[in-house]
C-alpha cells in the first residue's frame, strides 16, 4: 500500500487548472501548425495563422488561450493500492480547481444551480469519473471543457439495424449542426456501444486521446479516416467561415453494448482542445 | 476587403460593409452577454431605461477572464451569438447597429439586421489571448455582481473581425460553405 497526501494532490491539479489554459499538448500543437499549410481557403488560412499567434501571446504573456476556461473534467484512474490521507479525495481535487482558478487568474463559469444560474465564484464543482485500477499510483487527466462546443454535443440511441452507415449519419448530422459554433477546426471525440451515459463517457475520454494513438481494432482506425475525410469536404472550415480544416481529428472510443441498442455520443471540442495528465 | 472602421458603426456604414469584409474596429464598445441581456430585457419590460446608450452602439458577445496585473482585461474572444438570440432582435430596433460574436443567428436576428441597417461580425473563436492586447481599456459600467457576466464599456484598437450578416441580406456562413464543400 502507497500513501498519497491530498496536500500533494491539491497542489498538483492547482498546477495542472493553469497549465492546461496556457498551453496545449505537443499533439494539438502540432496539428494546428501542420493545418496552416494545407488549407485551400485564403481567409481560413489566415484565421489559422490567428490562432497560432493566438497560441504564441498566450504562452508569453500568460493570458488563457481561449477565456472560456471551461468547466474542469477530471478522469481519475485510482490504484487500488494506494491509500489517500488528509481528507476525501473529491474534496482535495475541487480544493486544487478552486486555487487554480481563483489564483491563476481563470475565469469562473460554473453556477450552483442550472435554473437559479448563481455562480460558485470558483468554478467549483468540477465534473470527476473515477475508475479503480490496479497499482499504487494515481493518474489524474484534466480536460477544461468550453461550452461552445460542449453544447453543439449529441446523443444519438441509434438501433442496430442503423449499422456503421447510422453512426457515419449521426457524425456528420452533428458536425453540421455544430457548425461555426463550436469554433471549429474542432476535434470530434465519438463514444459507440456502451449504455446511454456510458456513450457520452467514451466520446469525451475520446477527446483527451493524443492523436498518436489510434485504435486497435481495424474498423475504428478506419472510420476515424474516413470520418474525418468526409468532415472535411463539408466546407465548414476554419471559424466556420469556409475552408478544407473543419477537424483536426476524429477519435472514436466502442465498448459492449445491449442486443436492442446502439448507442452513438458525438463530443465535440473547438480546437482549443485542452488536456492535462499527471501520475503521482 | 480589409477595412479600419471607426466606431460607433452608423446605418451610413453598415450600407458600405459586405459579408467577407475583414475589419479592424477602433473605439468604444460594449461587452454584454447571456445574464446581461437577460437583465436589459427584463429592465425594457419594466419600462425602465437601458444601462447602456444603445443607439449605434456596437455590443460585443463576451465574458473574459479575470485581468492579470497591468492588463485591462484578460482572455477576451467571442461567444457563441446564438444565445442573444431571444434578445438581439428588440435592441436592434431600439438602434443598436453591430453585434460581434461568433456563430449562426436565426432569421429573426438576420431581419433585424437588414431592417435596421445593422452588421453581424464574427471575431475569431477562441483567439481569446490575441483579441485581449486588441483591448485598451475596460471598464464595468453595470450588473458588477455578474462578475465576468457584467456590462463593460471598452475601447478597441484594431480589433479584427470578419463581416458575417450584413443590412444586404448577406449570410457568410452559408455562402462561404458552398465554395468549399466536396
Amino acid at each position: 500500500m502507497r500513501i498519497i497526501n491530498t496536500s500533494e494532490i491539491i497542489s498538483n491539479i492547482k498546477e495542472m487548472c493553469i497549465e492546461a489554459n496556457h498551453y496545449l499538448s505537443t499533439d494539438m500543437d502540432k496539428k494546428l501548425k501542420d493545418v496552416v499549410n494545407t488549407e485551400e481557403s485564403p481567409l481560413g488560412k489566415k484565421i489559422l495563422v490567428s490562432l497560432q499567434e493566438n497560441l504564441n501571446i498566450a504562452k508569453e504573456e500568460m493570458i488563457p488561450i481561449c477565456q472560456d476556461t471551461g468547466m474542469a473534467v477530471f478522469f481519475v484512474e485510482l490504484g487500488q493500492d494506494v491509500h489517500i490521507e488528509g481528507g476525501l479525495l473529491t474534496d482535495a481535487i475541487n480544493e486544487g480547481v478552486r486555487l487554480g482558478y481563483t489564483e491563476g487568474f481563470l475565469r469562473k463559469s460554473v453556477v450552483k444551480d442550472p435554473i437559479i444560474r448563481e455562480n460558485t465564484k470558483d468554478n467549483t464543482p468540477a465534473i470527476i469519473h473515477y475508475d479503480i485500477v490496479e497499482g499504487d499510483t494515481l493518474k489524474i487527466t484534466l480536460a477544461p471543457k468550453g461550452f461552445g462546443s460542449e453544447n453543439m454535443s449529441r446523443v444519438f440511441m441509434l438501433k442496430p439495424a442503423d449499422g456503421i452507415e447510422g453512426v457515419k449519419n449521426a457524425i456528420l448530422t452533428a458536425v453540421k449542426d455544430a457548425g461555426p459554433n463550436a469554433c471549429p477546426p474542432m476535434v470530434v471525440g465519438v463514444g459507440i456501444g456502451g449504455t446511454f451515459e456510458k456513450s457520452a463517457l467514451l466520446a469525451k475520454k475520446a477527446l483527451a486521446r493524443s492523436f498518436d494513438e489510434r485504435p486497435e481494432v481495424e474498423w475504428v482506425r478506419n472510420l476515424e479516416d474516413e470520418m474525418l475525410d468526409k468532415i472535411n469536404c463539408l466546407g465548414i472550415g476554419p471559424g466556420g467561415l469556409g475552408g478544407s480544416t473543419t477537424a483536426l481529428a476524429v477519435n472514436i472510443n466502442t465498448f459492449a453494448t445491449h442486443i436492442a441498442g446502439l448507442p452513438v455520443a458525438i463530443n465535440i471540442c473547438c480546437h482549443v482542445n485542452r488536456h492535462v495528465t499527471r501520475i503521482l | 476587403m480589409d477595412r479600419n472602421i471607426t466606431l460607433p458603426i452608423t446605418s451610413e456604414i453598415s450600407e458600405e460593409l459586405h459579408i467577407g469584409d475583414y475589419c479592424y474596429l477602433n473605439g468604444v464598445m460594449y461587452v454584454a452577454r447571456d445574464a446581461a441581456h437577460k437583465r436589459m430585457d427584463e429592465a425594457l419590460n419594466q419600462g425602465k431605461e437601458l444601462p447602456i446608450p444603445i443607439d449605434n452602439a456596437a455590443i460585443y458577445y463576451m465574458g473574459p477572464s479575470p485581468a492579470r496585473d497591468n492588463r485591462p482585461i484578460g482572455s477576451a474572444g467571442p461567444t457563441t451569438a446564438s444565445r442573444m438570440d431571444k434578445y438581439a432582435p428588440r435592441l436592434l430596433d431600439l438602434g443598436q447597429k453591430a453585434m460581434i460574436g461568433k456563430g449562426k443567428r436565426t432569421k429573426e436576428v438576420l431581419d433585424a439586421v437588414v431592417r435596421n441597417k445593422a452588421t453581424y461580425f464574427a471575431a475569431v473563436g477562441g483567439a481569446g489571448a490575441l483579441l485581449s492586447k486588441c483591448i485598451v481599456s475596460s471598464e464595468v459600467v453595470c450588473y458588477d455582481d455578474l462578475g465576468a457576466e457584467a456590462i463593460r464599456k471598452i475601447n478597441v484598437k484594431d480589433f479584427p473581425c470578419i463581416v458575417v450578416a450584413d443590412c444586404h441580406g448577406g449570410n457568410l456562413y452559408e455562402e462561404a460553405i458552398k465554395e468549399f464543400q466536396k
